[in-house]
């Protein structure tokens, strides 16, 4: 978590990662679960908040966020 | 909130330089139908994966190249090449616009006249054509292409046999600047091994040779090829003329038009890179009218396979699986592997969706699912995020697949065709457990104690 917390988001999602000098690009999901995954929260906890929010089935909720969570993982952010 | 739209999450790296925002747009290669049948009505009336032919599509196709000929060259006639797909509604279908049949084996040459295609209407060419089936094209009146000196003296014996004179063709091969050069195939002429053939058949005395036929390869992206090809045949079919008093009826150019598809490798699309027909149809045709004798106007015969049936036919597929390579790529497993898409080798298929998926693209990778490292329908395709269930309908792949597919681990699918009323038909049905454990035999001592 101590990686993505350096990690500056704003709104539009873009992403600034001081430590390597890279830039990302997220979408609004994708801010949400950062902005979760930063409050230390789990993949299974964020994937009740998303479901809620967007009002989508929480199994796909949870595979989408642990698809994320790979992401962020093979761009060695995690 | 409940009204934001989700998207699947995804993040992406930006180059330096290069830092626009990705749009989160909607995806544009979406297929919906096919003819107007819809893609879920397919599915559910015959299952995924499934092949589907487009009768509009198949016959508008082969009026488009049977025209182009016709309209510049006084006396045309197209043989369907069986290999390239010989379903029976698809040959039907093509022999009612007028195509006769080209085949290559005994197995072929039966399925034509099974399917009602008289013996005089079958051109029969390959290396390997076994004695009773020489004898069969021969009393039938076949349009036989000789490949070898030893198809000579097998065509010898058989006239002996019938106690008659049997027409003949001879194929030839020849440096039309295509590589690599389809050199295996008949007599090549450069070398004079051609003439040789044909003094050993004019020696002989129970051939009569009527007819050239040549191939020189598929898929050739150059019309000049053709040109060479025509001239060469030309040529050499006076020289038979004026020196064996034989008359050439039929100069058999073979195939190898392309379809539009694409090569892998090749990152023009093919509507940049495939010549039209047109351009082969002048090459061939100006090149004839150019070096034949005054009145002279022997028989134009093509043997289009793919240019004509390649487009006429989709795949439609189901995702099954959705998996993260370690590297950070997203792959898909479909339901349809390499085993039924045998062109996946060379081409590099257009992948549509049946519906609009939102969410950025990202280079994919689309795995089959035979359990095999080789089976990538595609290393890399610009998709959304799918769901499982999702069509992905691919073509072209109307060409060879459905007669040179495998049946490997499970049972090779259903094909359709739509009808040019919009009706879909099954034309074959999907196999079952009977259709390959038929030919089994399990001797008594083998079988397992109930
Ligand atoms: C003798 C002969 N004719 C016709 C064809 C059809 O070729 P294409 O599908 O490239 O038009 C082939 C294919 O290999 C062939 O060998």
């Amino acid at each position: 978590m101590e990686r993505l917390s350096q990690l500056a988001i704003n709104d539009e999602g873009f992403i600034f990662d001081p430590y390597t000098g890279n830039s990302y690009t997220t979408n609004k999901t994708g801010i949400l679960i950062l902005s979760e995954l930063k409050n230390g929260k789990s993949g299974e906890e964020i994937a009740k908040i998303t479901s809620e929010k967007f009002n989508i089935e929480h199994s796909v909720a949870l595979k989408d966020v642990t698809d994320f969570i790979e992401q962020l993982r093979s761009l060695s952010l995690l | 909130m409940n009204n934001t739209i989700y998207e699947k999450p995804i993040i992406k790296k930006l180059q330096t330089g290069f830092m626009n925002k990705f749009g989160t747009g909607v995806f544009k290669r979406i297929r919906k139908d096919i003819d107007g049948v819809a893609i879920e009505r397919l599915v559910e009336q015959f299952g995924s994966p499934l092949f589907v032919f487009s009768e509009k599509k198949l016959r508008g196709n082969y009026r488009k190249l049977y025209n182009a000929f016709s309209n510049r060259y006084p006396n045309v006639l197209f043989g369907w090449s069986y290999k390239t797909n010989y379903l029976d509604t698809i040959c039907s279908t093509l022999h009612q616009e007028g195509a006769i049949a080209e085949v290559v084996s005994e197995y072929e040459y039966k399925k034509a006249k099974r399917l009602g295609i008289d013996g005089k209407n079958i051109i029969y060419n390959g290396p390997f054509k076994t004695m009773e089936s020489l004898k069969e094209a021969a009393e039938d009146g076949a349009m036989i292409n000789i490949d070898h000196f030893e198809e000579i003296q097998d065509l010898e014996n058989v006239a002996k046999e019938l106690n008659k004179k049997i027409k003949v063709g001879i194929r030839v091969n020849m440096d039309t600047g295509i590589v690599p050069q389809w050199s295996r195939f008949g007599f090549n002429i450069e070398s004079g091994q051609a003439l040789d053939a044909v003094k050993r058949i004019s020696y002989g005395g129970h051939l009569i040779l009527n007819g050239l036929h040549c191939h020189i390869g598929t898929f050739i992206l150059e019309p000049n090829a053709y040109s060479q090809e025509v001239k060469k045949m030309v040529e050499f079919a006076y020289k038979v003329e004026d020196e064996f008093g034989y008359k050439i009826e039929y100069l058999d150019i073979g195939g190898g038009f392309p379809s539009k598809n694409r090569l892998k490798g090749v990152y023009l699309p093919p509507e940049v890179v495939v010549p039209s027909i047109d351009e082969f149809a002048e090459a061939v045709c100006d090149t004839l009218l150019e070096n034949l004798r005054p009145n002279d106007f022997p028989k134009l015969i093509l043997e289009t396979g793919r240019a004509i049936v390649d487009e006429a036919g989709y795949l439609i597929t189901t995702v099954h699986a959705i998996k993260r390579l370690p590297d950070g790529t997203r792959s898909y497993i479909i339901d349809a592997g390499v085993n039924i898409l045998f062109t996946s080798f060379w081409y590099k298929f257009n992948i549509e969706m049946d519906r609009e998926v939102s969410g950025t693209a990202e280079p994919s990778v689309i795995y089959g699912p035979l359990c095999m490292n080789i089976d990538v329908i595609d290393e890399s395709v610009n998709l959304p995020p799918l769901e499982r269930g999702t069509r992905l309908i691919i073509s072209p792949v109307g060409a060879y697949n459905v007669t040179q597919w495998m049946q490997f681990i499970m049972y090779r699918p259903s094909v359709c065709i739509i009808s040019e009323k919009g009706e879909p038909l099954l034309i074959r049905e999907k196999e079952d457990m009977e259709d390959i454990t038929k030919r089994e035999i399990l001797p008594e001592e083998y079988e397992l104690k109930k």
